[in-house]
């Protein structure tokens, strides 16, 4: 046993230091060569300052931008506590939040047509989630055409102009990158 | 359901039976000492690394010693993560400055990671530093997942050798599997992530405001090359809380599948591996079929609740499948996906929030783990629970037969069924006595996140989990002294209490001779061998923990549709 | 008395519900209640343990009300008395015909004298006196009063006492028929017979405590079963005990009683009932074939045997060879040989011999007799010939080629070869070529037939899809050897078989891991019977041979190893079937138990009673199928499962599918039949 004890200690000390710390080392050296831009965050910029991450998700309140999904990280989107609500399918909490959530989006967006999308009145998996179904960034159109006094037809070619399809034709969900959208929409703006 | 749900979980499939060969024949190769085309680059580094360890590679080991070995490993491994932990603020690469892990907070994390459960009580972005991380999680993502490799391949050498004392060597077995197999794989596949868009910096976290001026950290760290490892070593801890639902772990649909792939990868291969060396290569391949059949009745259910969507919130006029703590980007069917092959394997890594699932997609997740995890499993773990199990179906169907019960020509014998039983014994154990001892204590239940069955679920869930050392959890619940206390005992006595008896099986079979095949032999890669081998699985393996989830998710699903909430 | 006697033997010549056997039985199981008894089967000790407790809890509520439904207690508690009762009438019963015969045979037994010969002298001693080594005599119409060997003189034997057959055999010094049994009676003439046995240790001895089952201990492969069914219950008890606190925090709290209801309704007390019985019953199924197995693990190894050792005489051809063609040598007519032929075997006596004057009287006319003064020349290992040497000087020779030509040779004669490709084409047919010559001159070559038993190539054909090889051991020379081994169907042959080269056999195939099964009967076959992993020795041979081998035939018949080897086999399938019917059988009943428990706290749950039981009756209806299935299987049990000789795979479906997915469907219909009942009764 002693002797595997040895070797046990031998083997973390030098493994650690290839494993832990050059392995880890080497990816971030060729990962900023390679893909700088992700390897630092996929950070956006907006009038030259850093505004948010294309990956990760903001909140929006205000009627001229695309709002997100619901959020539980921290006190919403919150990348450094990230997380969903965790609550059953049976839960009182969950069911009377969804609810909430249906009355404000509709009171937010009177003019919306079609069902209510649900993905705009679930919380997402991370909380940081950055995108939406196609069906809720048309749900809000009306809402922002109006704040922003343009034509519907106009956002919603904006829009379109932002869905991402299914990866290959069949991964994932179309969806709506949240940022993406609203900084297109202030371009659109000036 | 839709067809590009199906579609995307038939490619999945489809691209995992056809890596199984080409990985499972180098793996093969890798442990039976041959030359691979990596000896090249890679061969100078084992022979510099034997040395700097003193490791004499030629020596081989008896059962005993090679369990010894792992648990001498193992004990250095828990201290050197536990004494990390609680002074990861002196050390460096902590930019986020955060302070020294409480003593049971510790001991949670270290066991955790060893017996490659990462099993969760805290939040990674808001509690490990970026040393932490890399030299302390990583990198027993990397060696816990070797441990399970180089165990299941002495487990596969027993079964393979005739009238042996030895199973191979344990630090050998250790460097090639993580030299040869997850080193290179983790090059490779980090570099993708990294294009797909995780992370992979030393910076602190950057603090944005956001076109309304909304305040936010954007969170960041070396996580792609902890990421893959995380996914291909089937540890599952996350890098973040959110876990691989965080578009920072698993920022795109492609990633996703290449997150399931690396799952799935090294455990599908060594059904190939088992093939090749026991020299029966249809061996391998019924194994391989059996776990399809289960993977494929996994996802089907889970995917169909999901799918189906909750009918409470149906009645507040939304329509569709259940969103609630999923991923836009993954949808239901994604969700679905990984959540069955996260727990058919012992990963536990997850994309979308378990919890939040519906009754019955959540009861996917937890019959996979209470099965034992032998859906490819966790690597090398999944194989040799699932060789329990043949042990078992063998003996069986050896008395219907009319013989001693042998497999591949090995004689299944008293010695054998009291390891096997041994071995089959510490789910129920782990996984429903101390569910019970917390059920009727108030530190048991004072964590709970939800009331009514689906409390209870998410305790039977938790134990189930760390059992199985699988570190999905329903994870409304949260982490107090008791349960850090429970759940660290539980996660080590599910890995060692398991591998320890295995081994002793495999040293068993690898003494005893060869009979050789006749007629009257059944043949154990015959359809009607692994129909009975997955009748044996669901009913002895299921048929344990019915009256208790009969409790838990079967019960909600019966209150969901009466209108019930709690 | 003695034909009773032998049909008592014969296979299911006493029927299982013979009410005498039956009666034993019921009692039996009363007093199997014994927990030291119960013990040894963990499975059926946890039932009878939940029904003394359950059995606490209905006294408890008739005096203490208030607590739980008298009624549902005792009912409970009945049923699980009743399973344990009926678990152990399995049992007696299989004990059952065993325990009549070992009765039959301790009568056979009880005093006994003998005429100990002792400085030549005899005295009467009590037969419990002799000991190993002491020498007496046995006179027409006394009882052997030991095992031994005879050391003078010969007798006729009746050995019905101990085989059931009532035709008397000859037991005499020296050779291989000179073990006698004790309780046999010497019929005619009088031995001396040297014991071979200690009182207490004799075949008589060992015998009765067989099929009493005195030293029946579990059997390698029982053990492991027994392990797993341990393990299984281990399992579902903790499964059931941890259910407890979970209904408690489900506020769905449980009896005990409905606990203990669903723990044995999970345990697999189907096989864990039947277990033993279906060992015994395996024995006794031995036994009813007139064979005597040492212990259980002989019968069971006889199920695993991959190759099969067989002697060519007595198994594959009958004992003795037929004369079937005279060829005869140029110029010599057919008349001329057939007489040289009849006049040389007509005073040889044996079988061989009568043959060749049968087939020679075909081609002679009229009445021929020796010449007086002729000489008859009897075979012997050293001249290969036997003949006669007449009275007017001529000799006749016939016998093995070679021996025949050399004497030809010495008589002056010449000898150029002819009929030797006769010689050859015989011996590959697999006959035994003879040459006839008269004078120094070679007449004919004679060719002995071995006659094939009836049905061998069927018999073999079957072993094989069972999956077992046969090896025919014969002394003959390889030619002959491999022309009968091919017309016998037999896969492979031990040809100018000796001791030894038999052991190095045997030796060669354990090594490369084969079970070796084999039958003997002479001293020299002892060490290969010893060595053999089944070795079958004939009762008729000697003591040596019977104490290496682990099974004796009672009735001598080498062609009874194959049945043995199915009984064997039917053994294990038995415990497999049973196993796999026991734990599919609990599908059903959680589908019964379960939503009944929670139906109350979760009225939701009652869309799981797909039976559409009655809530109140039925967890008592699953316990009741529970506890009938077993005597419902008692038949199976002691029958055994049906078995037909095929391959693994195919009986391995069939099997999977009866008992598989029967014992997944059938307790669906039974226990809502039994509900139902209930139900019609009023009895809920």
């Amino acid at each position: 046993m002693k002797k595997h004890l040895v070797t046990a200690a031998l083997f973390t000390v030098f493994s650690v230091i290839a494993l832990g710390i050059v392995y880890p080392l080497v990816m971030t050296g060729i990962s900023m060569l390679v893909f700088p831009a992700q390897a630092n965050g996929s950070l956006v910029t907006a009038n030259g300052k850093v505004v948010g991450s294309r990956i990760i998700g903001q909140q929006w309140t205000k009627p001229q931008y695309f709002h997100g999904r619901l959020s539980a990280a921290g006190k919403g989107y919150d990348p450094t506590s990230t997380g969903g609500t965790n609550l059953a399918p049976t839960s009182k909490k969950l069911i009377d939040a969804t609810k909430a959530a249906v009355v404000a989006l509709k009171k937010e967006n009177p003019d919306a047509r079609g069902p209510v999308p649900m993905d705009l009145v679930t919380s997402s998996a991370s909380g940081i989630d950055p995108d939406i179904s196609v069906e809720a960034a048309y749900y809000q159109v009306p809402r922002i055409a109006k704040a922003r006094g343009l034509s519907s037809a106009a956002v919603y070619t904006l829009v379109d102009h932002h869905v991402q399809g299914r990866t290959l034709g069949f991964l994932g969900e179309p969806r709506v990158n949240v940022l993406e959208l609203n900084l297109s929409l202030d371009a659109a703006r000036s | 359901m839709n067809t590009y749900g199906w579609v995307q979980a038939a490619v999945f499939f489809g691209l995992v039976a056809l890596l199984a060969k080409p990985v499972g024949l180098y793996m093969s190769g890798v442990f039976q000492g041959e030359r691979t085309f990596l000896a090249p680059v890679f061969g100078p580094i084992e022979r510099g690394f034997y040395r700097l360890c003193r490791i004499d590679p030629d020596v081989e080991m008896s059962w005993v010693e090679y369990v010894m070995a792992v648990l001498a490993f193992g004990v250095v491994g828990l201290i050197y993560l536990y004494v990390l932990l609680r002074t990861q603020a002196w050390l460096p690469f902590n930019p986020q400055h955060f302070p020294n892990l409480s003593a049971d907070n510790a001991w949670n994390a270290s066991v955790s990671f060893l017996t490659n459960t990462n099993w969760q009580f805290y939040s990674g972005e808001s509690t490990m530093s970026y040393f932490t991380q890399m030299a302390g999680l990583a990198w027993h993502n990397f060696v816990s997942a070797a441990t399970g490799i180089a165990v299941a391949i002495a487990v596969v050498r027993g079964i393979a050798r005739t009238d042996k004392k030895t199973l191979g060597n344990f630090w050998v077995d250790l460097t090639r599997a993580t030299l040869y197999v997850l080193v290179p794989i983790s090059l490779v596949g980090a570099l993708v992530l990294v294009w797909q868009g995780v992370p992979q910096n030393f910076h602190a976290y950057h603090d944005v405001a956001s076109l309304e001026g909304f305040k936010q950290s954007i969170t960041g760290g070396p996580m792609a090359s902890q990421e893959i490892i995380k996914e291909l070593g089937t540890n599952g801890g996350g890098f973040v809380n959110a876990n691989s639902a965080s578009p920072n772990e698993n920022p795109t649909p492609l990633s996703n599948l290449i997150e399931m792939l690396a799952i799935f990868l090294i455990g599908a291969g060594l059904t190939y591996t088992y093939g090749r060396m026991v020299r029966d290569q249809r061996q391998g391949w019924a194994l391989f079929a059996a776990m399809s059949v289960l993977f494929v009745g996994g996802f089907a259910a889970s995917y169909a609740a999901e799918a189906a969507g909750n009918p409470l919130v149906h009645q507040l006029a939304v329509a569709g499948g259940n969103l609630e703590g999923k991923e836009q980007r993954f949808g239901v069917a994604a969700s679905a996906l990984f959540a069955t092959v996260t727990t058919d394997t012992s990963c536990g890594a997850v994309n979308a929030m378990h919890d939040s699932f519906m009754p019955l997609g959540g009861l996917v997740p937890l019959a996979n783990m209470q099965l034992g995890e032998i859906v490819f499993g966790g690597v090398g773990t999944g194989l040799y629970g699932m060789i329990v199990f043949v042990v078992l179906t063998v003996f069986i169907a050896g008395l219907m037969v009319g013989r001693t019960p042998e497999y591949l020509g090995k004689k299944i014998e008293r010695r054998e069924m009291q390891l096997a039983i041994l071995a089959a014994l510490v789910l129920p154990v782990l996984a429903l006595i101390p569910s019970a001892v917390s059920v009727l204590l108030k530190a048991g239940t004072a964590t709970l996140g939800n009331n009514g069955a689906h409390g209870f679920s998410e305790i039977l869930y938790m134990f189930a989990s760390t059992t199985e050392n699988n570190g999905s959890a329903f994870a409304g619940i949260g982490g107090n002294l008791y349960l850090n206390l429970v759940t660290g005992a539980v996660m080590l006595l599910g890995r060692y209490g398991f591998l320890i008896p295995i081994m002793a099986l495999a040293g068993s079979l690898a003494g005893k001779k060869s009979v050789p095949e006749t007629l009257g032999t059944f043949k154990t890669h015959s359809p009607i061998f692994v129909f009975l081998l997955l009748g044996v699985i669901v009913i002895v393996g299921l048929l344990t923990f019915v009256p208790a989830d009969a409790l838990g998710p079967i019960v909600e699903q019966l209150q969901l549709q009466q209108g019930k909430v709690f | 008395m003695i034909s009773q006697r032998r049909i008592e033997r014969r296979p299911q010549s006493r029927s299982l519900l013979d009410t005498a056997i039956l009666w034993r039985a019921t009692l039996d199981s009363f007093v199997k209640l014994d927990p030291r008894v119960q013990m040894r089967n963990p499975v059926m000790f946890v039932v009878e343990v939940g029904a003394a407790a359950v059995t606490g809890f209905f006294f408890r509520d008739i005096f203490t009300p208030g607590h739980g439904s008298a009624g549902f207690d005792f009912a409970i508690a009945a049923w699980l008395w009743f399973t344990v009762v009926f678990a152990n009438f399995a049992e007696a019963m299989a004990e059952g015909r065993g325990k009549a015969q070992a009765e039959f045979m301790r009568r056979t037994k009880t005093e006994t004298t003998a005429r100990r010969v002792v400085d030549g002298k005899e005295e009467v001693v009590s037969a419990a006196a002799l000991r190993r080594g002491d020498v007496v005599r046995v006179n027409a119409g006394e009882l052997v009063p030991g095992d031994g060997d005879v050391i003078e003189g010969a007798a006729s034997v009746d050995e019905s006492a101990i085989t059931g057959e009532s035709a008397p055999v000859i037991r005499a010094a020296g050779g291989d028929r000179s073990a006698v049994t004790g309780g046999t009676r010497v019929l005619s003439d009088s031995i001396l017979i040297r014991i071979t046995s200690n009182p207490g240790e004799t075949f008589l001895d060992r015998m009765i405590a067989l099929v009493e089952g005195a030293q029946r201990q579990k059997t390698p492969n029982e053990i492991a079963l027994a392990i797993l069914l341990a393990g299984l219950t281990i399992i579902f008890v903790i499964a059931v005990a941890t259910l407890a606190p979970f209904s408690i925090y489900a506020g769905a709290h449980q009896s005990v009683t409905v606990l203990i209801a669903l723990l044995v309704c999970l345990i697999p007390t189907t096989i864990g009932g039947l277990l033993s019985a279906i060992g015994i019953a395996g024995m006794d199924r031995v036994m009813q074939r007139n064979v005597l197995a040492a212990s259980g693990r002989a019968v069971e190894a006889a199920g695993d045997v991959d190759t099969l050792l067989l002697d060519k005489t007595g198994t594959i051809t009958l004992g003795n060879r037929q004369a079937s063609e005279f060829v005869a040598a140029p110029g010599v007519t057919v008349e001329e040989l057939s007489l040289a032929a009849y006049l040389s075997s007509l005073p040889d006596e044996t079988p061989e011999g009568q043959s060749i004057v049968t087939l020679a009287q075909t081609s002679i006319s009229g009445e021929v007799a020796i010449p007086a003064g002729s000489t008859f020349v009897p075979f012997s290992a050293y001249t290969r010939m036997s003949g006669l040497d007449l009275a007017g000087g001529g000799a006749i020779r016939k016998g093995a080629p070679d021996a025949v030509r050399a004497w030809v040779r010495e008589r002056g004669g010449e000898d150029s070869g002819e009929l030797s490709k006769d010689v050859e084409r015989i011996a590959r047919s697999g006959g035994t070529p003879l040459l006839l010559a008269r004078d120094g001159r070679v007449l004919a070559a004679i060719h002995l037939k071995d006659i094939l038993k009836p049905n061998t190539k069927e018999r073999f054909d079957r072993l094989r899809a069972m999956g077992i090889r046969t090896v025919m051991i014969t002394g003959d020379n390889p030619l002959t050897a491999n022309a009968i081994a091919r017309e016998a169907g037999v896969d492979d042959f031990l040809a100018e078989a000796t001791p030894e080269t038999k052991m190095a056999l045997i030796k060669r195939e354990q090594v490369s891991g084969r079970l070796v099964a084999m039958t003997g009967d002479g001293t020299n076959d002892a060490p290969a019977l010893a060595q053999a992993d089944v070795g079958v020795a004939m009762n008729s041979g000697t003591q040596a041979a019977k104490e290496a081998a682990n099974m004796i035939d009672l009735d001598s018949d080498p062609t009874k190893l194959i049945e043995i080897v199915e009984i064997g086999k039917q053994l294990l399938m038995t415990r497999g079937a049973l196993t796999t019917f026991s734990i599919a059988n609990d599908v059903a009943k959680y589908f019964a138990i379960l939503p009944a428990m929670f139906v109350i706290a979760y009225p939701a749950m009652d869309v799981l009673n797909v039976m559409r039981l009655n809530p109140h009756s039925a967890i008592l209806s699953a316990v009741i199928f529970n506890a009938l299935i077993i005597v419902a299987l008692i038949p199976l049990a002691l029958k055994g499962v049906a078995y037909r000789p095929r391959g693994a795979d195919a009986v391995l479906r069939d099997n999977v599918l009866v008992y598989g997915v029967g014992g997944i469907i059938l307790p669906f219909i039974g226990i809502k039949m039994i509900d139902m009942l209930l139900a019609a009764f009023h009895l809920t």
